[in-house]
């Protein structure tokens, strides 16, 4: 029995299994020395991730795979050329075209939400279309309103007759690298100022609610946070933090630490002082596990990527960040809501919930997250593409997620992490596998593309499947006595599902 | 008015579409009494339910006649939301729940216990952090009230399908100042035991002072835990009768009603002989997997060239006897055709015995609307017994004369109302169609005639032209023809016998001038005799 489960597990992983291996030999064919695939590895991670997070709510609210974040992407590029064209630089530069990006986004995503309302169930099709339809609009925009009707003298961004935008826009003056390159030091100075603020901002509502303030806790709040804040002034912790990449070595031996002190911490809050029921063998497993990776950095293969590759931490703190916001959300009461029209627009609207709205506002995030992914991928690769950057962001987002073992109803974001290591990898190391083995890259580029689109197919196709053999009348039908009968409606049903 | 009534609905009217499904029916429940709500199918159960539920289906059709008094006041329910404000519950026959959610989500689905943190200060209580420690805390206490051992934290899709009918009352009890809590046909899913704590829970639940209404067409459970009935008959109000008051008999009789009106002209002198030696088809065991309409073992020998009607309530597996002969829901146990042996696994076999079947299911079954009347004349005939074909070695090229002139000659003799045979059958009124289904069952040749629900959705002239034209082709050729039908009227004005069928059984064979009250008990499952056995 127990054999059967773990045999049942993997068939349930399936996708991501294969995609391991075909990875690993993939990797071994390349011929390439694991620090190279390594440090493209993180730069993508940090490009893509946040896209494909973006993806992840309008799963959990049943709209299936969000293919409109293209039109998302759209809005960040949109920004993008107003602000390179009007000069701003650096990470304020990228703020702001954030700012600029996110009402247009917002009024995207609302116009996207309403039209999926109207396909409901065939949301996926209807985004996949309608991205190509933005298309349209997105060109006229750029080729003719720009210049032709909203004059812009901007010689180095216009082409030679004054109407339309150039081919390619290079942001390496502007705000390439601008979110990668932000100092650990300030990204803890705007933490601490952000926390204060929410500590003041909740006293003065309750004061001004007359609600009661717990000033104990909040004063705690406090001192805890200036107590951080000052570590940084200690001189060997800020010439630490003064860098803005953070070697892989140190993330991971930071990460081990904060693991080891929080379970030490769990241990000493709820067991000892408010004597609570606790999970010790799970404890222990977690800090073992901790300790076991940390040896592993000792391992001098690993040892050698580890000391090569080094992260754009503010970029990795806005990925953390999202997928913390995505944990939250579902925590609300909007959250809820959103998972049970997800699950049951019927049920959902019989409850109270109003259906429609509950599904605009996913879009709406989603699009707004897409818009941000976008900036980060942007200003991470340095050049953009004016009519070629967001054409295939649905595709290749929506392929990762699905790589990572998501399907069209559920998703995480463990499987969105998963699958953008596992799809990218594949991505750096298929060409020159392909190189290797058959002297062609175009055969290993092809295989790409071929796998990019064959796992969207595959992922829709099984999908449809499994809700046809759930549903239609079974074959296999023998009953044995009334009351099988009875309970037989739903068991050859699911029979019906695994025997494919 | 000397008694206080918690739900009041006087003189209800509703129209649709210049159907009038009630007329002037009226309701009255006490508080924390148990009221069984009776009646057939399409006797204005659902509509008057979803009047008090205020349900859309009212108020973008015009919306009703009539007075709510709730409590003695008056009140105007126009959205679901106002009635749950106002106390109403309802507990639902196909259940409403979230499989993918535990107990505790399920109980509080859009009625979660939230607090408040900064984000939801500034944007607003949607953003509000669940409290599953107290959501969790009122799920426990919902399902303590009706005595549910249950943990909060399970997932629904995992229980027995008796457990979550007690998931919806507990959520149901759950919400605060519930006045009101309807169940339809609560039991219908359950297995026996279940029913009877289900009978139980609705007591306890009504000693709180809870008024219930029971609808259900089981008479036994009515007589266990109701006080007072309402008994409504085509729209109409028929009765309110306390229980102490009546008996099984009387509520039978109220249900059923003395409504056999001729339907059909006699057709001359019925010269025909039947006899129990002759059996033209004979089932033994009998069992359908037809989702909602389940055949649990049934046991009939039908006579060859008689007129034979099932009759029964939706979802008691009348639907299933045909549908489970034809192959096209999952069959098993002995069918004989004639005396020959049926593979029920083999698709067809049926129609090659020649046994043909005019489906319930027009639309999706019985014709392909694209197509031309024409072509759903012949189609079948040309499938099973290769007629309408012009051969050529083994070249079979379609026989279009042929078809035409059998087409038009179906036609006339039906009257089907049509601009010609080239018309699509997807153009054709309801009772055309069927007239087309029914032509094309008999271009098949067929000794035996299964006709499911042959006057649904038709008016009354076509339906008159319908059973008379069964009762000539069994007259006049002597063809066995199965009549299988939620009215009772029409299987009583041309059946020879009429098997009831009631919760996938046999429940009694019985004659057209039998008293409406044998009819009523038989399809209430309050009597059992003539091959009615329990199997397994």
């Amino acid at each position: 029995m127990n054999k059967r489960k773990i045999l049942d597990r993997l068939f349930e992983q399936k996708v991501v299994i294969l995609f391991v291996v075909l990875c690993v030999l993939t990797i071994v064919a390349s011929k390439q020395p694991l620090t190279f695939v390594a440090n493209e590895l993180f730069t993508r991670i940090a490009r893509n991730s946040f896209l494909v997070l973006a993806l992840i709510i309008p799963v959990l609210a049943g709209m299936g795979l969000n293919f409109g974040i293209v039109i998302g992407a759209m809005a960040a590029q949109i920004a993008v050329f107003l602000t390179t064209h009007w000069g701003f630089v650096g990470i304020g530069g990228f703020l702001l075209t954030a700012l600029l990006a996110t009402p247009m986004a917002v009024f995207f995503g609302f116009l996207v939400g309403k039209l999926f309302n109207k396909a409901k169930g065939s949301e996926m099709i209807c985004g996949l279309v309608l991205g190509y339809f933005a298309e349209g609009l997105y060109q006229l925009l750029f080729l003719f309103i720009f210049g032709g009707v909203i004059p812009i003298d901007n010689p180095t961004l216009m082409i030679a007759t004054g109407v339309g935008v150039k081919n390619t826009i290079d942001l390496k003056d502007t705000i390439k690298y601008s979110l990668d390159t932000v100092p650990m030091l300030t990204i803890l100075e705007i933490g601490f100022y952000l926390v204060v603020a929410a500590i003041v901002l909740s006293v003065v509502i309750k004061l001004a609610k007359k609600q009661p303030v717990h000033w104990k806790k909040t004063g705690i709040a406090l001192i805890l946070a200036v107590a951080i804040y000052a570590l940084t002034y200690i001189p060997a912790v800020e010439s630490f933090l003064a860098a803005d990449r953070l070697l892989l070595l140190w993330a991971v031996e930071l990460w081990v630490a904060l693991v080891l002190l929080w379970q030490a911490g769990r241990f000493l809050v709820l067991k000892v002082i408010r004597k609570e029921e606790l999970d010790l063998k799970r404890l222990a497993a977690i800090c073992v596990a901790a300790v076991l990776v940390y040896a592993l950095t000792y391992v001098p293969a690993i040892y050698e990527v580890l000391i090569y590759v080094r992260l754009p931490v503010m970029t990795y703190v806005c990925i953390a960040g999202l997928c913390l916001l995505n944990t939250a959300l579902m925590r609300t009461r909007l959250g809820q809501n959103m998972r049970t029209v997800g699950q049951n627009r019927v049920v959902a609207n019989a409850a109270g919930i109003n259906v429609d709205r509950t599904r605009i506002i996913a879009m709406i995030f989603s699009t707004v997250l897409a818009s941000w992914g976008q900036l980060i991928f942007l200003q991470n690769v340095g050049t953009f593409s004016t009519y070629g950057a967001h054409t295939q962001v649905g595709q290749f987002a929506i392929a990762a997620l699905l790589v990572g073992g998501a399907s069209v109803q559920k998703a995480t974001n463990k499987q969105a992490i998963l699958g953008v290591v596992l799809f990218h990898t594949l991505f750096i190391v298929a060409p020159l596998a392909g190189k290797e083995l058959f002297g062609n890259a175009m055969i290993g580029e092809y295989f790409r593309v071929f796998v990019s689109y064959g796992v969207i197919a595959l992922a829709l196709a099984m999908h449809a499947w499994k809700k046809v053999s759930g549903v239609g009348p079974s074959t296999d039908f023998a009953p044995a006595s009334a009351s099988a009968l009875a309970g037989g409606t739903s068991a050859p049903a699911s029979g019906g599902g695994k025997a494919g | 008015m000397e008694r206080s009534y918690v739900l009041k609905m006087d003189n209800i009217s509703k129209e649709y579409s210049g159907n009038r499904v009630l007329k002037g029916v009226s309701l009255q429940v006490r508080p924390g009494e148990i009221h069984a709500l009776m009646g057939e199918n399409g006797a204005g159960k659902s509509t008057l339910m979803n009047i008090l539920f205020g349900m859309p289906v009212i108020h973008s059709t015009g919306g009703f006649e009539g007075s709510i008094e709730i409590g003695g006041q008056p009140v105007k329910i126009d959205t679901p939301v106002k009635a749950m404000e106002l106390g109403i519950g309802m507990v639902h026959q196909e259940f409403m729940l979230i499989p993918g959610f535990t107990v505790t989500e399920n109980i509080k689905i859009g009625r979660e216990l939230s607090h408040p943190n900064l984000l939801s200060r500034l944007v607003g209580r949607s953003m509000e952090t669940l409290d599953l420690a107290a959501m969790k805390k009122d799920a426990k206490a919902a399902l303590d009230t009706i005595g549910l051992k249950l943990s909060p934290n399970a997932k629904v899709g995992g229980l027995p399908v008796g457990y979550m009918q007690f998931v919806e009352i507990a959520r149901e009890i759950d919400k605060t100042g519930i006045k009101l809590l309807v169940f339809d046909e609560p039991t219908a899913v359950l297995t026996e035991s279940e029913a009877a704590r289900l009978l139980e829970t609705m007591k306890v639940i009504s000693s709180q002072g809870i008024a219930i209404i029971f609808i259900t067409h089981r008479l036994d459970e009515v007589m266990a835990v109701a006080d007072s009935l309402t008994v409504l008959r085509d729209g109409e109000f028929v009765a309110r009768r306390e229980i102490a008051e009546t008996s099984v008999v009387e509520i039978a009789e109220l249900m059923i009603g003395r409504k056999v009106e001729k339907l059909v002209e006699d057709q001359g002198t019925d010269n025909r002989t039947l006899s129990d030696d002759n059996i033209a088809v004979s089932l033994r065991d009998y069992r359908v997997n037809m989702p909602g309409e389940l055949v649990k073992g049934i046991d009939l020998d039908i006579r060859k060239g008689e007129i034979f009607g099932i009759g029964g309530l939706a979802g008691q597996g009348k639907l299933g006897i045909p549908n489970g002969i034809m192959g096209l829901y999952a069959a098993a146990g002995e069918v004989r055709v004639n005396g020959q042996l049926l593979d029920l696994n083999r698709l067809g076999e049926a129609l090659r015995h020649k046994v043909a079947f005019v489906s319930e299911d027009r639309r999706g079954v019985g014709l392909l609307l694209e197509e031309s009347i024409e072509k759903n004349i012949v189609f079948s005939a040309m499938q099973v017994n290769n007629d309408f074909f012009h051969k050529y070695g083994w070249i079979r090229l379609h026989d279009g004369n042929a078809t035409r002139r059998h087409a038009e000659e179906m036609v006339k003799k039906l009257d089907i109302r049509c601009t010609g045979i080239r018309q699509t059958a997807g153009r054709l009124s309801g009772g055309n169609q069927q007239k087309v289904c029914l032509a094309r069952a008999l271009t098949l040749n067929p000794e035996i005639l299964f006709v499911s629900e042959p006057t649904r959705g038709i008016d009354i002239g076509a339906k008159k032209l319908v059973l008379e034209y069964l009762v000539k082709l069994n007259r006049e050729q002597g063809m066995t023809v199965i009549v299988v039908s939620s009215e009772l009227v029409e299987l009583r004005s041309v059946c020879d016998r009429i098997a009831i069928v009631s919760d996938g059984r046999l429940a009694s064979i019985l004659k057209p001038d039998d008293s409406d009250a044998d009819f009523g008990l038989a399809m209430s499952g309050g009597l059992k005799k003539g091959g009615g056995q329990r199997a397994g």
